[in-house]
């Protein structure tokens, strides 16, 4: 096997690979370049294989998006609105709670919630959505509010980045989802999402949200208008804020849906280019314990294939997935647990089930 | 021992694996006995850069090939009723279509619009239009100068029996009306207690191959399909293939190997039995096992039809060097509740940004 990679002129990355040593951003460069998907798929499986064994994760989990109204209005997505179209909406907390009642009967271990930057819903609101899922499911884990709406809650708080998360947290705030970070480049974000938190405020967020104890998670929003270059330097950006703070618990590469966006003369992801993203984060990301194929983005077929291209995780049941339906995602909104198993036990791995915080549910074997 | 070192002792044993691959990359032959150990203990990783191997020696140009066409099926009507079809419709429900000749000529001519070479002309078994009638429709078609790649070999079983001709002299009829090559449709899985089960009306194992011998006999040439996932096992798709091979080393006479997934819905043989999907994995690896065993073809298509193009795309390394076709129009596995559409444009683009060159063909794998 050796040989195939060796012949794909990748011989010396396999060195360090085997020897466990980091790759530099040149190395990443030349495997976001590389046509050889086979040889740069071997080298992120023994780095998976090295790393989670063969778990393959996965979590029974329910999204809610409480409101699609944002004044940040970004070029890539079709799921925020101006507050004034016809197509805005917002649940108030007697409807979130409700979509909590109407699943208590799942096992369901996470609340997944995020949702735009709104230009007048009280800081209050936010702890009482929190509160309020607490109170109709109080074992349940809240992943929310991506690191774009803690900085925006910590304006409307007037306070710190560090005592608006405290609040959240003794609200019922468990986790922050890796949202928002799109591609760091101040040139990506001047054309797509200017008005958006920057880079390195993001960063800020996430690291800060770490020594408060919160983990976190980050994605990269690739295949719109982001060079090889830009990709590697957002992905070099979090290997090293995880080398400060170590609170990031997984990568997800998120791949752009183009229709409904302001960007929708661009082409679908490819499934090469889907793969590529998720071998060169886990080889890049030597720090990061999990990357995540997010089946919703690019199909439960792709997802089970990317279990051999260095993913471990598949991410959850779903339910009710908007954000990416609204930019013409063909996959469904929701995938049986049963159906996760089975693609997972196909692929050759054992089916986990986790909670946020990757501890073991259930060992589906 | 780590979980790592663990890792590295899955799969094939290395012996097992250094000798096929050694076998392999000399352009050898793999046995039936090295077929199922490789079925059963290779990793994705082992059969990709053996499947890979072997299409970068057969075609190092590094070309991606494809056919621009339509799927024209006459008709819907049909007195097999084989258990995995959604597309036909039984005679007695008067449901069914039958294309006008007008209405052919009319589908014939959009394909051409659209720079077509070829129609993939395929309908169901139709109790009584007799053997004059298709001829008729051939000499009809090959008046427009398209491509007719029609007529799979459940469809000459069937011209034979309602005739009363041998399979031979209903073909060298076919030729003369303007036959230019048989679609590889109707092999399902060429083993008769399989078809005994899900498609009993239907030619034989026997059958299908003595039509397809008979073809290349008389100079005409023949794709071949396997569709898997459904209720056979290991050991008969390896029968599929072996009787594949074997008549092409006494013929030549087929251009490409296509395997596809059982598409379940709508379909009588999900309601009887559970079956689960193939899923991009399972296509994956059956995709490549192919392209290993079947030494003497030239050529493996990717199915984007069934697994949709990020998994079509994926083919390409593991063993598949041709996108199939454009499918102007495509019926049955539309019935079964599958429905990607690709243009050409898409496919091009698919195949530059795996890093091929993608170039037009014709039936018999001719660049244009």
């Amino acid at each position: 096997m050796k040989s195939f990679v060796q012949q794909a002129g990748l011989g010396d990355i396999l060195e360090k690979v085997e020897a466990g040593e980091r790759l530099n951003l040149q190395d990443g460069l030349a495997l976001y370049n590389t046509k050889e998907i086979l040889a740069l798929g071997y080298m992120a499986n023994l780095v998976r294989n090295r790393m989670n064994g063969d778990n393959a994760y996965f979590i029974y989990n329910q999204h809610i998006n409480y409101s699609n109204i944002c004044t940040n209005l970004c070029k890539f997505c079709a799921f925020g609105k101006d507050k004034s179209s016809d197509l805005a909406y917002e649940m108030d907390l007697a409807q979130v709670k409700e979509k909590v009642r109407a699943r208590l009967d799942e096992p369901i271990t996470e609340i997944h919630m995020v949702g735009g930057i709104h230009p007048d819903l009280p800081f209050e609101y936010y702890l009482e959505l929190l509160r309020g899922i607490k109170e109709v499911r109080p074992d349940v884990h809240i992943q929310a509010f991506t690191c774009v709406e803690i900085a925006h809650l910590a304006g409307l708080a007037g306070k710190s980045v560090a005592e608006t998360l405290d609040i959240l947290r003794d609200a019922g705030l468990g986790s922050i989802p890796g949202g928002g970070a799109e591609v760091f480049s101040p040139r990506i974000r001047a054309i797509t999402c200017e008005k958006k938190l920057s880079g390195e405020q993001w960063l800020e967020v996430a690291k800060t949200a770490h020594r408060q104890g919160l983990h976190t998670n980050a994605t990269m929003l690739y295949g719109h208008i982001e060079t090889m270059e830009e990709r590697l330097e957002h992905l070099d950006a979090l290997r090293t804020a995880q080398d400060e703070t170590k609170g990031f618990l997984a990568f997800i590469p998120l791949s752009f849906h183009p229709q409904n966006t302001e960007l929708s003369n661009l082409s679908r992801t490819t499934g090469i280019d889907d793969l590529k993203n998720i071998a060169v984060a886990r080889l890049f990301l030597d720090n990061f314990p999990h990357i995540k194929a997010y089946w919703v983005m690019i199909g439960p077929k792709m997802a089970q294939v990317a279990l051999s291209f260095g993913a471990d995780d598949m991410d959850g049941t779903v339910k009710e997935e908007v954000i990416t339906h609204m930019a013409g995602a063909d996959t469904d909104q929701a995938i049986g647990s049963k159906t996760l198993v089975r693609l997972i036990k196909e692929a050759g791995r054992v089916p986990v089930e986790r909670d946020t915080l990757y501890n073991v549910i259930k060992v589906h074997d | 021992m780590d979980v790592g070192e663990k890792m590295q002792m899955k799969g094939l044993q290395k012996e097992v694996m250094e000798s096929i691959t050694e076998k392999v990359m000399a352009g050898g032959r793999i046995s039936d006995e090295e077929f199922l150990a490789l079925e059963r203990d290779a990793d994705l990783y082992q059969l990709g850069f053996l499947a890979d191997g072997i299409r970068r020696r057969l075609h190092p140009e590094g070309n991606v090939t494809y056919v621009v066409d339509r799927n024209v099926n006459y008709t819907d009507i049909c007195i097999s009723a084989c258990k995995f079809c959604a597309f036909f419709k039984a005679p007695e429900h008067q449901t069914g279509y039958l294309l006008t000749f007008d209405e052919l000529e009319l589908k014939i001519r959009e394909t051409q619009d659209l720079g077509g070479t070829q129609i993939l002309l395929q309908g169901g078994l139709h109790p009584d239009k007799p053997l004059e009638y298709y001829e008729e429709m051939l000499r009809f078609m090959k008046t427009t100068g398209i491509h007719v790649h029609g007529f799979s070999p459940p469809e000459v079983c069937h011209f034979a029996s309602l005739s009363g001709l041998s399979i031979r002299e209903v073909l060298q009829r076919l030729i003369a009306a303007g036959l230019d090559s048989i679609p590889g449709g109707g092999a399902e899985i060429l083993s008769d207690r399989v078809r005994e089960a899900t498609a009993p009306r239907k030619c034989s194992a026997d059958q299908w191959i003595e039509v397809m011998e008979e073809a290349h006999k008389l100079g005409l040439r023949t794709t071949a399909t396997m569709m898997f996932g459904h209720i056979e096992t290991v050991p008969e798709r390896l029968e599929h293939l072996r009787r594949l091979r074997e008549l092409q080393d006494r013929t030549g006479g087929f251009t490409a190997f296509i395997p596809w997934p059982f598409q379940p819905d709508n379909t009588a043989l999900s309601q009887q039995v559970e079956i689960e999907k193939t899923t991009g994995m399972g296509y994956l690896r059956m995709l490549a096992l192919s392209r290993i065993y079947l030494d003497n073809f030239e050529n493996v298509q990717a199915s984007w039809v069934t697994q949709g193009p990020k998994i079509a795309q994926l083919s390409l390394f593991f063993g598949a060097n041709d996108f199939g076709s454009t499918m102007l129009e495509e019926n049955v596995v539309a019935a079964a509740g599958v429905s990607f559409r690709l243009s050409e444009q898409e496919i091009r683009r698919l195949v530059v940004d795996a890093g091929f060159e993608p170039r037009q063909r014709l039936m018999d794998y001719t660049v244009i």
